[in-house]
Order: structure tokens, then C-alpha cells, then sequence
């Protein structure tokens, strides 16, 4: 099961035998039980995650117990839930009770949270089933789950290769089939990155639709936490669930009235839909995957849009906004990890002694780099024309956006600028590490949602993402296209690798 | 590397050896000199990438610190179930009398 098929079979959406939905439903009917579904699901892990390393932590007995319920649940006539006995996947920068949530550190090994994250307890009240925590680049910083002290994860499609990153173990776990949903979080593409490189549905939400309560802090201003999924409705579906005002978190949105239902956007079509092909989303990237997104374009024309190219020059700004904007705050946040109240400690003659010693042995080299690298963005003399400026280029960037919304409705772009790249290729290169980002970015530093939908292989047979953005809560508008271009998508690189035998053709989206 | 901004606005100097001390001691962390080296030059590369930021005239722009306009929110002031104190603290490196034990902070009493 965890092998990569390779043979262009596509998932056939959340209809699909081993899509979300279509398990929820059988378990809620009482045609499945959710212990042999998880219990399928932890085997899978077992037998196929030894050589892709996407679980830095396994909850089998948790979840079996918790599976059980669900089946309780049915069996005594109580409504188990919308995604009742599903196997999930957290990334390990998401809290959980008495499970180890190490954001792949050192400085973090072994402490066990005293609370769940919001996003984990609403899907065990929506009956999912978290079966473990997934590898990641360490605090989210990376693109590639390289900068992990579990070592690397690797993309299940070509194991030489990187699977993204950072949330590269809930992208590899998704697309070899192990769990059909997957929680990451995103600050700069973490989530839509490794989709794109993985083949996989990925999402990152409007900042402040899901409560970011439990989420390890990186960047504050720019984390969210969203799905994977191996089809567009059902990553709608999951962000259903996971949706919604947070008292705990005090940039969480209201709710409005009536709630926005996600999932029914998927099969709305995008007829009269005005799309913007982006410019500066596709230049600087590998002619194959700039092939890919203008493909996509020529098919949601073909379904009934009306597709411009557009310029938002302002784009090319993002990147370096954002490396200094994201490690300002992320010398903020990780200031916390000083070896008193949690994780590690290495004791030093006094306590300033005890917090170096502590945060040299605890943290890994992108960490410290990137705290080094916001200290100097944040310390006198330099704030004003690195941090203050980058503040402002934020600004340019939201404007920006606004006056492409006032000419189209959506944008569409390449993901990633290129396929999955060898593991070690860009480890001692920063910058180019960086380079991976810069298509994501921009929704970041706007705070606004898009996704990655899997769009055919480049010309290395590897996965290729496109990403549709869409301004702030045009989450439905989001998911009806992306579901357009999942119906229209060629064959090959999409999350085949999920896709049993004889699962049906690509008509899969928006029931 | 492109060093400084192209004309007309200041762009602060390339970082050095120095600053990378200064700010590693600023962020509690140790370094030896092949790594004060390394890092040097990929913060250098980093900050040169972002010359094309800090050379801009932005002098007109406000800031954006946040995607939302953030705004003081009131809630009823009522008791709520807060975090086990044991589990917080089973959770720490040393613990002593319910509270976070930390090596000393100030010098011998004279």
C-alpha cells in the first residue's frame, strides 16, 4: 500500500474507496467498522513507513480505542460524527495530550503537552481518528522535512527525493496511501509546497478561520494551520470541521451567520469565474510546471471561465518580506525554549549559562539561522531598513492583491517552481532553499487562503502542483475552482499512489 | 552578492563576522568559529537577496504588522477549567515545591 503506483490512476475524490468521505459514510451506515479501518490504516504505516519516515510517533493504542467508540457510537444509534472512524495525521508542531509533540527538536523531545490543540479536538468530536504525529523540518523552518533531528522524510513517488516541506510527513503520508487526511500548518507554503511535490491535495485557509490554539508558534502573523487530502471535497470537508471561532485564540474570526458550507462549493463549477493566470507565478519556474499551469488555464477556460494573464509585480517582493518578516517573529516566539518550563535542559553554572547551553545543543542549524537572521532584522540600527521596510512591502502586497481581486476573482499559478529535488541538493544553500517558497508566499504575507491542487507530472514523471488563490474568506470560491481543475487534471503524479486498483476514472470531484 | 542597494537609498552594510557574534549572544546561542564563519556567509547571501527590500523608498507606506485589522476583544470575565498545574509541571526539566526550578540567578551573597 505504500508503494507509488505510477500508473496514472487517480483517485477518484472523496468518493473513492479510500477517500474520507466515502470511508465516514460506510462507517456511519454500519458497513465498516471504524477499528478495521484504522486498524487497515496502522498496518499500512507498520508495513510501508520504515524506508519513507512520514510518522515521527504512532498512536495505535490511542487510536484503536478511539476507533471503538466511533463503533459504540453507531452501534448505540449516536451520531458519530462527519468523518466518523477516518485515520488522520498530525503534524508534530500540533499539541496532543500526553502525546510527544516535538516539532521534530531536540529542545522539544519527549515533552508531553498538557492540552489539545483546538483543531484536534474538534476532529475527535467529528469522530476522526488520529493514528500519529508526522515529520516535519524542525519548528516548520524548511522546505524539504530535512531540517528534522528524526532525520529525513521521503517523497513516496521517488524516495531519493525530498517530499517538501515543511509539513513534508503529513504530505507523504497522505500520498502513500497511509491516511486519507492530514493536518499541517503553512507560513510560508508548508502546506501547499510538499502537496504539490507529493501529488496531494493542500490547503491553507483564510489567517484566523481555524484556531491556531496548540499550534507551536513560528511566525504568529503568518501561521495557519490546513488540510491535506487526496481530493478537493475532501479536504473541504475537512476544513469544515476544523473551521470556526476559537475563544482560545485571539485572532480567531467570528463566525459569521450562516456558516460557510465548504464542501457544497465543490461542484459549483466555474462558469463566468474570471481567472487571472499570473505572471509572476510562474516566471523563474521549470518550463514543465509553467507547462502544467498553462494547461490549467486552457482547462478551465474550456469549463466555462474567463482566463486573463495578469501582472502583480509586487510578488517579486514577497520573498525577501518574508525572510525577514518570518524570522523577526520567529526569534520572538522561540525566545520561549530556554530550558525552564518544558523539553530539554542542559545545565550551565547560572540560568543565563543554563539557556545558551540549553538552545546551542537544542536547536539544529536552520533554526539558529533563522533566529539569527531575525535578531539582526529586529536589532538597532538594522529595523528600520530590514524589518520596517519588509512591513511595508507587506502592505504593498496586500494592496496589490486588492487590485488584482478588482479585475478577477481568483489567481492561478504554479505551487512550487519546480518538482521534488534530491534529497541533500539544497541543505547547504539557504537561499535556494528559500527559492521554493516564492510562489506560496504572497497568500501568506496577505493572509489569504489557496490550495494546491495535483495537476499531471513534469517531465521526470514527478508530481506537479498548480495553486489557485482567492482573497480573504473566498474559501468557496477557492474549492470550486480547485475542484474544476481536479475534474480536468491529466493523468500521472496526482495521489495515484493513494489510489487502489480499479478505483474509477478522474470524475471524482464535487458530489 | 550584490552588497549594497543600488543608488540613492541607504542600505546598511553587509553583515560581518562581529555582528553574527553580537546577534548569536543577543539570541543565547553558542557558536563555534567554523560555524560564526558558515553562518556569516548565508546570512550575508540572505540579506543580499533582500537588498531589493531595503533599498526601496517606502517612506509614504505604513506598516502591516498583522493580515487582520486586530481589534480589543471583551468577554465576559466567568471561571473556567484551566491547565492541571502536575501535568504543566511534569512537563519541566526540575521542579521543586510546584514551582519551576531554575540554577541561580544572582551572585553569592556577599
Amino acid at each position: 500500500m505504500s508503494a507509488p503506483r505510477g500508473d496514472g490512476t487517480r483517485e477518484a475524490g472523496g468518493d473513492g474507496p479510500a477517500g474520507a468521505l466515502r470511508i465516514a459514510a460506510a462507517v456511519r451506515a454500519g458497513e465498516r467498522s471504524a477499528r478495521s479501518v484504522v486498524e487497515e490504516a496502522l498496518s499500512a504505516v507498520a508495513s510501508g513507513d520504515s524506508d519513507l519516515h512520514a510518522f515521527v510517533t504512532v498512536t495505535a493504542d490511542a487510536a484503536l480505542a478511539a476507533a471503538d467508540e466511533v463503533d459504540r457510537a453507531v452501534a448505540e444509534g449516536r451520531d458519530p460524527g462527519p468523518l466518523a472512524g477516518v485515520p488522520v495525521a498530525l503534524k508534530d508542531n500540533l499539541c496532543t495530550r500526553g502525546v510527544p509533540t516535538t516539532c521534530a527538536s531536540r529542545i522539544l523531545e519527549g515533552w508531553r503537552p498538557p492540552y489539545d490543540a483546538t483543531v484536534v479536538d474538534r476532529l475527535a468530536a467529528a469522530g476522526a481518528v488520529a493514528v500519529g504525529k508526522t515529520n516535519m523540518d524542525e519548528f516548520a523552518m524548511g522546505s524539504s522535512t530535512e531540517n528534522s533531528c528524526f532525520g529525513p522524510t521521503r517523497n513516496p513517488h521517488d524516495r531519493t527525493r525530498v517530499p517538501g516541506g515543511s509539513s513534508g510527513g503529513s504530505a507523504a503520508a497522505v500520498a502513500a496511501g497511509f491516511v486519507p487526511l492530514a493536518l499541517g500548518s503553512d507560513t510560508g507554503g508548508s502546506i501547499r509546497q510538499p502537496a504539490a511535490l507529493c501529488g496531494v491535495v493542500g490547503m491553507k485557509p483564510t489567517y484566523g478561520l481555524v484556531s491556531r490554539y496548540g499550534l507551536v508558534a513560528f511566525a504568529s502573523s503568518l501561521d495557519q494551520i490546513g488540510p491535506f487530502a487526496t481530493s478537493v471535497a475532501d479536504a473541504a470537508h475537512l476544513l469544515g470541521v476544523i473551521a470556526g471561532h476559537d475563544r482560545a485564540d485571539s485572532t480567531s474570526l467570528p463566525d459569521p451567520d450562516p456558516r460557510p458550507d465548504f464542501a457544497a462549493s465543490v461542484g459549483r463549477g466555474v462558469e463566468g469565474r474570471r481567472v487571472g493566470l499570473c505572471l509572476e507565478l510562474v516566471e523563474g519556474c521549470a518550463p514543465d510546471v509553467v507547462a502544467r499551469v498553462r494547461r490549467a488555464a486552457e482547462d478551465l477556460e474550456a469549463a466555462g471561465a474567463e482566463v486573463s494573464e495578469i501582472s502583480v509585480p509586487e510578488f517579486r517582493l514577497g520573498l525577501s518580506a518574508y525572510y525577514l518578516i518570518a524570522p523577526a517573529e520567529a526569534s520572538s516566539n522561540l525566545a520561549r525554549y530556554d530550558g525552564v518550563r518544558y523539553g530539554l535542559r542542559v545545565d550551565g553554572p547560572d540560568v543565563a549559562a543554563m539557556n545558551t547551553a540549553t538552545r546551542t545543543a537544542g536547536f539544529g542549524p536552520e533554526v539558529k539561522r533563522r533566529i539569527m537572521l531575525g535578531t539582526y532584522a529586529l536589532s538597532a540600527g538594522y529595523y528600520d531598513a530590514y524589518y520596517g521596510k519588509a512591513q511595508r512591502v507587506r502592505t504593498l502586497m496586500v494592496e496589490a492583491f486588492a487590485r488584482a481581486y478588482r479585475q478577477v476573482d481568483v489567481l492561478l499559478g504554479a505551487t512550487a517552481p519546480s518538482t521534488a529535488f534530491p534529497i541533500g541538493e539544497r541543505v547547504d544553500d539557504p537561499l535556494a532553499m528559500y527559492m521554493s517558497d516564492v510562489c506560496t508566499i504572497p497568500s501568506n504575507l496577505a493572509g489569504h487562503p489557496a490550495i494546491s491542487v495535483p495537476y499531471g507530472a513534469g517531465d521526470d514523471g514527478l508530481p506537479v502542483g498548480v495553486q489557485v488563490l482567492a482573497p480573504a474568506l473566498g474559501e468557496e470560491l477557492l474549492f470550486s475552482v480547485a475542484a474544476a481543475l481536479e475534474a480536468a487534471a491529466p493523468a500521472g503524479g496526482g495521489p495515484g499512489a493513494a489510489a487502489p486498483v480499479g478505483s474509477g476514472g478522474p470524475e471524482g470531484a464535487g458530489r | 552578492m550584490t552588497g549594497g542597494a543600488p543608488d540613492g537609498h541607504a542600505s546598511p552594510p553587509p553583515i560581518g563576522r562581529e555582528d553574527v557574534v553580537h546577534v548569536a549572544r543577543l539570541a543565547r546561542l553558542e557558536l563555534t568559529d567554523e560555524e560564526v564563519g558558515r553562518f556569516t556567509g548565508q546570512l550575508a547571501q540572505v540579506l543580499a537577496h533582500a537588498a531589493d527590500v531595503a533599498a526601496l523608498d517606502l517612506a509614504g507606506v505604513a506598516p502591516t504588522a498583522h493580515p487582520l485589522p486586530l481589534q480589543n476583544v471583551l468577554r465576559p470575565d466567568e471561571i473556567r477549567p484551566c491547565l492541571d498545574r502536575q501535568e504543566v509541571l511534569d512537563g519541566a526539566p526540575e521542579v521543586e515545591d510546584h514551582r519551576f526550578r531554575v540554577p541561580r540567578i544572582v551572585g553569592d551573597a556577599p
